[in-house]
């Protein structure tokens, strides 16, 4: 089904104002609103594909209200760490807490519904669909009424409002990520996990998905964030953590990470100094 | 306000059609060509529309859409036999072992639910599959439904590889119309509602359908059964029209047929599925016809006309389409008014640019 996919045109000025509608968005609570508590605390967690150890027990924790990244080079295991916490992949071992309840041995459904949501990688919009009917497959599991949320990300991106009726497969590349965030929105989750968001697309864009990052932070979300853009994701995020080869090598602040001369060296090109 | 206005549009099309079904009801005669092509069309366009659920809308690949049909055309004929003519239909078996019967329109659905049941129970390893192997698996359970509904022990309650017959049965155009009409409608709806919305997900995306929650199992359960329940139902439909039923007659051919009708109406679309099936009829049991008979003009005769010449031509239109029309006639677009509007506001377009 592939369609006129546009990989570079800029999506222009996405990023809507929020001010008006914030309210509708304040389940979430703000950053500092009392003593952080950790969202999500994953510990000893193993996954393998039929023997092969993909991630080999690696514990972090993501604080409510803040943006915590893992990055890494290929086949490090990140995306696996992500699937596993939204069941999508059975872990081979460890524990995944969500809220302090145990999320292991449950379904992807049950853990959406508890407030988790995966921007897949590679966009992964239903492209047959119209916008907004994609939006509504965001919020599948909801039975409660869904335009105040519909309002709140259309104001967000803009674009998507323009484009509702389309067909989400016409839509540039950089249209089709924030269709697959604001996607994953709608189903009013308390923290979203995003895989490569920015994958595939023209620099000016990547700069937009993560204002957009940003913006969704500054409301209330909690983001756990995959990427082998380290440069991006460290600067973005207040934690980071760098895995290998299924464990996690290094961890540290973000920008502390950004500046810390191994990484540097491995993933942001060698130090000119 | 398109929607309300399409949707009035698609409700006087299905007046006008039904009255224009009552007309030719009185006005051509019941077994004449027309009535043929109609009535085959009426039944096929269900089946059609029921393989479109699965393989055009949910993206599952399926085969065993002839299984289905036959499953429902046995249940109804074994349920429907008045018990006073049962001796006669089973007289090898005794009179067979089913010895009560059903009025025909509980006879249509319990042909519709046997099958929606038989494809549960297929489905729980089947529906594991995917694309080709999934056909595959498919595909293998209708010809092992056929032979066992043929199977000798089974006789006391399928007549064995006997035909069953003296069930009761249609001879109006309205009925297999308005049967047609309901279970196409009601296919609509589920397919417009979030549940079916849930399905065209999954087709385009299953990893992303199922990071959003959707429960994958569970969805393709239920198009598999929703998709064979209305399959059997058509089955039942073909059973009456035939006024005898074999099982030997419902071959892996019939699924190539249906499946043909669905891709030339477009994957992913029931008008499409609908228009392609009276089309087929009427060209390969009416238009083509005079293919079949030798022609002479004067004394030289036409060459390569005669009996099965037919088949060759419709092979060969098929594949032109197929190659040059490849999402069908339809492609995944509905027939309706704003679809009208637009396409002749555009032809306008063009033929004032063009001036």
């Amino acid at each position: 089904m592939s369609k006129n996919v546009n990989q570079t045109g800029s999506t222009g000025n996405t990023v809507g104002k929020v001010g008006s509608v914030q309210a509708s968005w304040d389940h979430l609570g703000k950053r500092g609103d009392g003593p952080s508590r950790n969202l999500l605390e994953v510990k000893d967690l193993k996954v393998s594909y039929g023997g092969i150890e993909a991630v080999r027990g690696i514990s972090f924790d993501v604080p409510e209200h803040e943006i915590v990244t893992l990055i890494g080079a290929n086949g490090a295991g990140k995306s696996s760490t992500l699937r596993s916490i939204v069941a999508l992949e059975k872990p081979a071992g460890g524990s995944i807490k969500f809220e302090g309840n145990e999320m292991i041995g449950m379904g992807t459904e049950q853990i959406v519904k508890n407030g988790i949501t995966l921007v897949p990688e590679g966009r992964r919009v239903f492209v047959n669909l119209s916008v907004y009917e994609n939006l509504r497959m965001g919020a599948y599991l909801r039975n409660d009424d869904l335009q105040s949320d519909l309002d709140w990300v259309y104001t967000l991106f803009p674009r998507l409002k323009e484009r509702s009726w389309q067909a989400a497969g016409t839509l540039s590349g950089g249209e089709q990520q924030m269709l697959a965030i604001a996607r994953a929105l709608m189903s009013r989750p308390k923290m979203i996990m995003m895989d490569e968001p920015s994958l595939g697309l023209a620099p000016i864009i990547v700069q937009e998905v993560f204002e957009i990052i940003h913006e969704i932070n500054k409301m209330g979300m909690t983001i756990l964030l995959v990427e082998q853009n380290a440069n991006m994701a460290l600067k973005a995020a207040d934690m980071g953590y760098v895995m290998e080869t299924g464990r996690i090598t290094l961890s540290g602040a973000g920008m502390e990470l950004a500046e810390n001369p191994v990484v540097k060296e491995a993933y942001l090109g060698k130090s000119r100094s | 306000m398109t929607k309300k206005k399409d949707l009035i549009f698609s409700l006087i099309l299905l007046a006008a059609a039904i009255v224009l079904v009552a007309v030719l009801d009185q006005v051509l005669p019941q077994t004449g060509i027309v009535m043929t092509v109609l009535k085959k069309g009426c039944i096929y366009s269900l089946v059609a529309v029921s393989m479109n659920l699965l393989n055009g809308f949910t993206g599952l690949f399926s085969l065993g859409q002839a299984g289905f049909m036959l499953i429902g055309g046995y249940t109804y004929a074994i349920l429907t036999i008045p018990v006073a003519d049962r001796a006669s239909v089973y007289q090898y078996f005794d009179g067979g072992i089913v010895q009560f019967s059903i009025p025909f329109w509980a006879g249509l659905i319990c042909a519709g639910l046997v099958s929606a049941l038989l494809a549960w129970l297929i489905g729980l390893p089947v529906l594991r599959l995917k694309s080709d192997y999934l056909a595959i698996a498919t595909l293998g359970f209708a010809e092992i439904m056929r032979a066992f509904f043929q199977w000798d022990t089974l006789g006391p309650l399928t007549n064995g590889s006997n035909m069953l017959r003296k069930y009761p049965s249609f001879s109006t155009l309205m009925f297999p119309f308005i049967v047609a009409a309901i279970c196409i409608a009601l296919i609509v709806l589920l397919i417009n509602s979030s549940f079916g919305r849930a399905f065209k997900a999954i087709r385009d995306d299953e990893v992303a359908a199922e990071a959003m929650g959707i429960n994958l199992a569970h969805h393709k359960r239920m198009s598999f059964c929703i998709s064979s329940f209305f399959a059997g139902v058509g089955g039942a439909l073909l059973a009456m029209y035939q006024t005898t039923i074999q099982a030997q007659a419902f071959k892996s051919n019939m699924t190539y047929e249906i499946l043909l009708i669905v891709v030339i109406g477009g994957l992913g679309s029931i008008t499409g599925s609908v228009l392609a099936t009276f089309l087929f009829y009427a060209a390969s049991e009416w238009w083509l016809r005079f293919l079949d008979s030798p022609l002479m003009i004067g004394n030289w005769q036409v060459p390569l006309l005669r009996s099965g010449f037919r088949k060759v031509v419709f092979s060969v239109v098929i594949m032109a389409i197929v190659l040059f029309a490849r999402k069908g006639i339809m492609g995944d677009r509905e027939f309706s008014l704003s679809g009208l509007i637009k396409l002749f506001s555009r032809k306008r377009k063009e033929a004032s640019a063009n001036e």
